[in-house]
């Protein structure tokens, strides 16, 4: 069985390698290819799942070990695979939403003439990530990182005609570096600490590790973690990346890449457990990001963007659990899933209603479109209502227990947690609302655009719409699946070890000030937008609102503390470097220039000197080979 | 000698006739050098009776069947383990048959089969009068531009004896690394030196340069060799005998039995010491290090360019072999004397290649120049006097000559009006107007600068950490700083080639026969297996690496 674990990588990969070296001949079938490749995967992932269901749970987790990478003693990096629930959970995820979005950009990508192209990097994308969550040490799955990152790079710079998209995927690209280099610095620490990279020794030794150096490494994966799922510091390049084709902001900028953090911080919850500094600086960040996502959500026009801050508030929602310890690892993951199934729908809906717009994000410019759209209303409802927590439904579920875990937290930390999550409950309530009566209620607002033509919105084609339907099914029934008699839990609990924790307040209490927020939060939005007609243009705003339609000025803080710092800095560097080190450099090699042109003449191409050169050495060798007898 | 023992050389007629023994010759063990140098008989044979036109074919067959013959035959004497365990002296005590023998063998008969391949290049010079001509004067004998020469060319005619002549040098540069007495050392340095010096001489253009090339090659070869001999004669005298495993016996004292002729001078230290580095220095002499390089640029400007491609690898492979030989095998007890002193003569060879290069227009001289800072690399490797050392250097010397052969071969590609455009300013923007050749040169030029990747890094590498290890760590870094000027010049080919606009005069580049292509071909597949996964031909080497003495 565990054979077939490099085919789940292997798979995608070929179709990466296919597609993008074939060259136009497969143009016509490129799509085919990608999808049948990414599908087998799943198929694969699929086969795997029902084996390790049939093995008693403490020996699900399979190990591969295709060959030795880098092996200098003392130093071994193996391409090995390992295979454990916790993997599982997110190939099963992986390559099933990716397949569904394969299946979706069929009929998204149809009149792109690079269409091959982007399956290419489609696959591509989905090798690097498998890689990510299948390696069994730090070094590979550092290669899958960087592999995600830069699948992300050229596919949010897919219409890099657009300079915006070109821009949008530089600033992504050059975000990201920042928290690689955590990984990267948190990796070469575990080497120098623990002497290997694999996660069974690494993991296995932190009880004997001083807590200094595993909260270093804990700090610098949560840095790794920030950059990749854009967490606040590392936020600012999540917004932009909207501009790659909507099949990728639900795939990659959605439901998988982005969530990697979180896995990142799941898997290496022993260090984070030995180090409690760094997973309360991990809920901090949790927190702070939840609200920073929640309100920039709720001042966006753009239905993309909206729907992108959410992504970044939800997945604070994951790096508060994930910080908790073992008493959020579950829910976080658990999160996680149910939030791929119903963001990936969501932007999936997004991407009908554009398709059916002429590509218009403004949703300003949209209004009662369930009449025109059926489908993408029903499916887009269905999220709506799965991710603002809505009874019942998936994020319901795991939402709740998350806010239920933050105030099991315990002490002043676990009050201000868990209010800091109710609040970001009412708040996505309010803006999910928001994009949903701006978008599917009220009258159209929709008008010819310069050219005169007017949309005419119509549903999207089936190849686009079955995926919706299907990622709706799990927004409605995964949270309940999994909830509902701790299955979840029992799944994932072998690996990442779960506790109870001992909440201030009883669960019922929880949930029922779950209902009360949300409530409010729905009915503020159904106010604002509902019973008032929407200005076509956007109004001037509060002083909060303009803030957050600036993404709360990331930018401009980047800018002026970043860039300006950065530019001086670099400025005075780049003096250093032309005076002081040039100067050496050029200095040598002008000597060392004038020595070569003085020793050449003395090549004068005399036969006679050159045999004197010879007598002379012949005179020194041997008078050398004296002296050294004689000393 | 006593008035008696004169008296008893005239009486000895009375006693019976003592039987003289058959010298015993392991004729299996020493077939590769008895095949090429039969086949450079057979060579000179052709030249005598076979018809001109159909001599060239016949010329190559003989050659590169001769050559691959001899390589099997290498091949199968490491195979039965005469490199490892049944290593041992052959042909009465002259030529040793070991793993540093057969290995460096088998890169001078692959270096060889290249060198033919080169010479026998025919479609780069245009068609003179109906006839394809290759890079060798129409009649080595007639004077440049004279009417005879003109004749010759109109006939038809070419050099065809520079095949047996390359045999020959190969003949010679087998038993070179291989020689186990001192003898041997010297007849096998003028074999494979006398043809060389002739075919230095034999250039089709710029001929008067490639004869005084030769000259200057055979005057300074000849006084090395004169050097060389009267080593030879200085170590007779100390140690009673040429055979190398009695030498080293008597520098241990360890020896057993004395020539009473030679009493009186044996162990003389003051002959040990100035005969060692007497022929040390004719060794050095030939591989070309600073102060004895001087020849180096102007012979590989003036000969030949296959010529010059061919001799600068093989001629450092037997160079360095016999240097091995010499000094672990015979003078292993004196390496307290001769380390400080071949350092010294290391450093100065790796800077003095390498700065001198900088300021080269040539790119023969160029190259040449880079010759002489590898002779220092591969010398760092030689002073390390561990097991690493020799394989080391084997391993380097087996990928500096395919990188060596395959740089010349391209540089014989690049021509003008004038023949070869061996200027570096021609050379501009050639990237541009000819990406395969000049990508393909960039590739010899990083190997030559030792980038990763490349057979020019692991070997580089090998030798470094040999030196390093060998406790000559001040060597090392001499070595990279070496690396470090020499990159400079390497480097800037590759931006002169890729980054610099194209002159509009400039030359155009020849396609080769298949001939040259495969030399081509075969040096870049080499440097890049040995770059990539240099592992197994370092065992080989490391396996190699046993001097039987």
């Amino acid at each position: 069985m565990e054979n077939l674990i490099a085919l789940l990588v292997a798979a995608p990969l070929l179709g990466a390698a296919v597609l993008l070296c074939g060259g136009r001949r497969l143009d016509p079938v490129g799509h085919w290819i990608g999808t049948v490749l990414a599908s087998a995967s799943f198929v694969i992932g699929a086969i795997l799942f029902a084996d390790m269901l049939g093995k008693d749970e403490e020996h699900r987790a399979l190990a591969q070990h295709l060959f030795s990478w880098i092996p200098v003693e003392g130093f071994q990096a193996d391409i090995a695979f390992q295979l454990d629930q916790l993997s599982m959970t997110f190939v099963l995820l992986i390559t099933g939403v990716g397949s569904l979005i394969h299946v979706y950009s069929i009929g998204y990508m149809e009149h792109d003439e690079r269409r091959r192209r982007f399956f290419g990097y489609l696959n591509l994308f989905l090798a690097a990530m498998l890689l990510l969550v299948l390696a069994d040490n730090y070094l590979l799955l550092y290669v899958g990182w960087e592999g995600v990152g830069l699948a992300s790079y050229l596919l949010i710079g897919f219409w890099q005609h657009k300079p915006s998209a070109a821009t949008a995927a530089k600033k992504a690209f050059l975000v990201n570096r920042v928290g690689d280099m955590g990984l990267s610095i948190a990796i070469m620490l575990m080497f120098t600490t623990f002497g290997t990279f694999a996660f069974g020794p690494v993991l296995e030794a932190t009880g004997e590790t001083g807590e200094g150096k595993l909260t270093a490494i804990g700090l610098m994966l949560l840095l790794a973690a920030c950059g990749k799922s854009a967490q606040v510091p590392l936020q600012s390049w999540l917004g932009d990346a909207m501009e790659g084709p909507t099949p990728v902001s639900a795939l990659i900028h959605a439901a998988t890449m982005v969530t990697a953090g979180v896995y990142l911080i799941v898997r290496s919850g022993e260090i984070f457990n030995a180090a409690p500094d760094a997973q309360l600086v991990t809920t901090v960040v949790g927190a702070v990001t939840l609200l920073f996502g929640a309100i920039v959500g709720c001042a966006k026009d753009d239905i993309k963007k909206a729907l992108a801050g959410s992504t970044m508030s939800q997945i604070g929602y994951m790096i508060l659990a994930a910080g908790l310890g073992p008493i959020g690892y579950v829910f976080a993951i658990m999160h996680l899933v149910t939030h791929g199934f119903f963001k990936a729908g969501l932007f999936l809906g997004a991407g009908s209603v554009m398709h059916g717009m002429n590509d218009e994000v403004d949703m300003r410019k949209y209004g009662g479109l369930r009449k025109h759209m059926p489908v993408t209303f029903v499916t887009f409802g269905l999220g709506y209502l799965a991710i603002i927590g809505f009874p019942g439904l998936s994020g319901f579920f795991s939402k709740d227990k998350i806010i239920e875990a933050a105030f099991a937290k315990g002490g002043t930390e676990g009050w201000i947690l868990g209010g800091v999550a109710l609040l970001g409950a009412a708040i996505t309530a309010f803006y999910m609302t928001r994009v949903m009566l701006m978008t599917f209620f009220g009258e159209k607002r929709w008008q010819p655009d310069e050219h005169g033509h007017e949309p005419h919105p119509h549903e999207s084609p089936k190849s686009m719409t079955i995926p919706m339907i299907v990622l709706a099914f799990g927004s409605v029934f995964a949270g309940g699946f999994f909830g509902i008699g701790d299955r979840f839990l029992h799944w994932l609990e072998p690996v990442t070890e779960h506790t109870h924790g001992h909440p201030p307040i009883g669960a019922t209490t929880v949930t029922l000030s779950t209902m009360v927020v949300l409530v409010i939060g729905v009915g503020l939005a159904y106010l604002q937008y509902g019973r008032r007609p929407v200005p076509v243009v956007a109004p001037r705003g509060s002083l909060l609102t303009r803030a957050a339609r600036r993404d709360l000025l990331q930018d401009d803080f980047n800018h002026v503390v970043l860039v300006r710092g950065g530019e001086h800095l670099t400025r005075s560097l780049v003096y250093v470097d032309h005076t002081l080190v040039d100067g050496v450099v050029n200095g040598t090699a002008a000597s060392m220039g004038g020595l070569s042109g003085r020793l050449r003449k003395l090549q004068n191409g005399y036969a006679r000197s050159y045999a004197v050169s010879m007598f002379g050495g012949a005179a020194i060798l041997i008078a050398a080979t004296l002296l050294m007898r004689a000393v | 000698m006593s008035a008696t023992a004169v008296h008893s050389l005239w009486t000895t007629a009375a006693d019976p006739i003592q039987k003289i023994d058959a010298p015993n010759i392991e004729y299996g063990q020493l077939a590769p050098t008895l095949i090429v140098i039969g086949a450079a008989v057979v060579g000179i044979l052709v030249e005598a009776f076979v018809p001109r036109r159909s001599r060239y074919y016949v010329q190559i067959f003989v050659s590169v069947v001769a050559l691959a013959a001899a390589f099997a035959a290498v091949v199968a004497l490491a195979a039965s383990g005469y490199g490892t365990t049944k290593a041992g002296i052959a042909a009465m005590g002259a030529v040793a048959v070991d793993g540093p023998a057969l290995f460096l063998q088998g890169v001078i008969l692959l270096a060889g089969v290249l060198g033919v391949f080169t010479f026998a290049e025919r479609r780069l010079d245009p068609v003179a009068h109906g006839n394809r001509v290759d890079s060798f004067a129409a009649q080595a004998a007639s004077v440049p531009g004279s009417d005879s020469e003109k004749a010759a060319v109109k006939a038809g005619f070419t050099t065809t004896e520079v095949f047996p002549l390359l045999l020959f040098a190969i003949g010679g540069m087998l038993v070179f690394p291989a020689a186990n007495d001192l003898l041997t050392l010297f007849i096998a340095l003028e074999v494979f030196s006398l043809p060389l010096y002739l075919l230095c001489a034999v250039a089709r253009r710029k001929r008067i340069m490639s004869q005084e090339a030769a000259v200057k090659y055979f005057l300074l070869g000849a006084f090395a060799s004169a050097f060389t001999l009267f080593g030879i004669a200085l170590l007779y005298g100390y140690a009673g005998s040429v055979s190398y495993a009695t030498i080293a016996q008597v520098v241990d004292g360890t020896v057993e039995t004395v020539n009473p002729a030679l009493a009186d001078t044996m162990g003389n230290d003051a002959l040990l010491l100035i005969g060692a580095a007497m022929i040390v220095m004719g060794l050095l002499f030939k591989v070309g290090a600073v102060p004895f390089h001087m020849w180096t640029p102007d012979v590989y400007q003036g000969a030949p360019t296959p010529v010059t491609g061919f001799m600068a690898a093989a001629t450092k492979v037997a160079a360095f072999g016999a240097l091995l030989r010499l000094l672990y095998v015979v003078l292993p007890g004196l390496r307290w004397d001769w380390r400080p002193v071949m350092m010294g003569v290391a450093v100065v060879t790796m800077l003095g290649g390498a700065i001198v290069a900088i300021t080269q227009t040539d790119i023969k001289r160029l190259l040449a120049y880079s010759s002489i800072a590898h002779a220092g690399f591969i010398l760092a490797g030689v002073i390390a006097m561990t097991p690493d050392g020799v394989s080391s250097v084997l391993f380097y010397l087996a990928a500096y000559s395919f990188v060596t052969i395959g740089a010349f071969a391209v540089v014989t590609l690049v021509r003008d009006a004038g023949g070869e455009a061996t200027h570096l300013s021609k050379w501009a923007g050639l990237g541009r107007r000819s990406p395969l050749v000049a990508a393909v040169f960039a590739v010899y030029l990083l190997a030559f600068a030792g980038i990763p990747l490349t057979s020019g890094f692991a070997g580089k590498f090998a030798v470094f950490k040999a030196a390093a290890e060998g406790g000559a760590s001040a060597l090392v870094v001499v070595g990279v700083i070496s690396s470090a000027i020499a990159a400079f010049f390497y480097i800037r080919v590759i931006v002169l080639m890729f980054f610099s606009e194209p002159r509009p005069e400039g030359p155009t580049v020849a396609v080769p026969s298949p001939l040259t292509m495969t030399a081509i071909a075969v040096g870049v597949a080499v440097t890049l297996v040995l770059g990539v996964a240099p592992q197994y031909f370092l065992d080989l080497a490391g396996q190699a690496g046993v001097f039987v003495r």
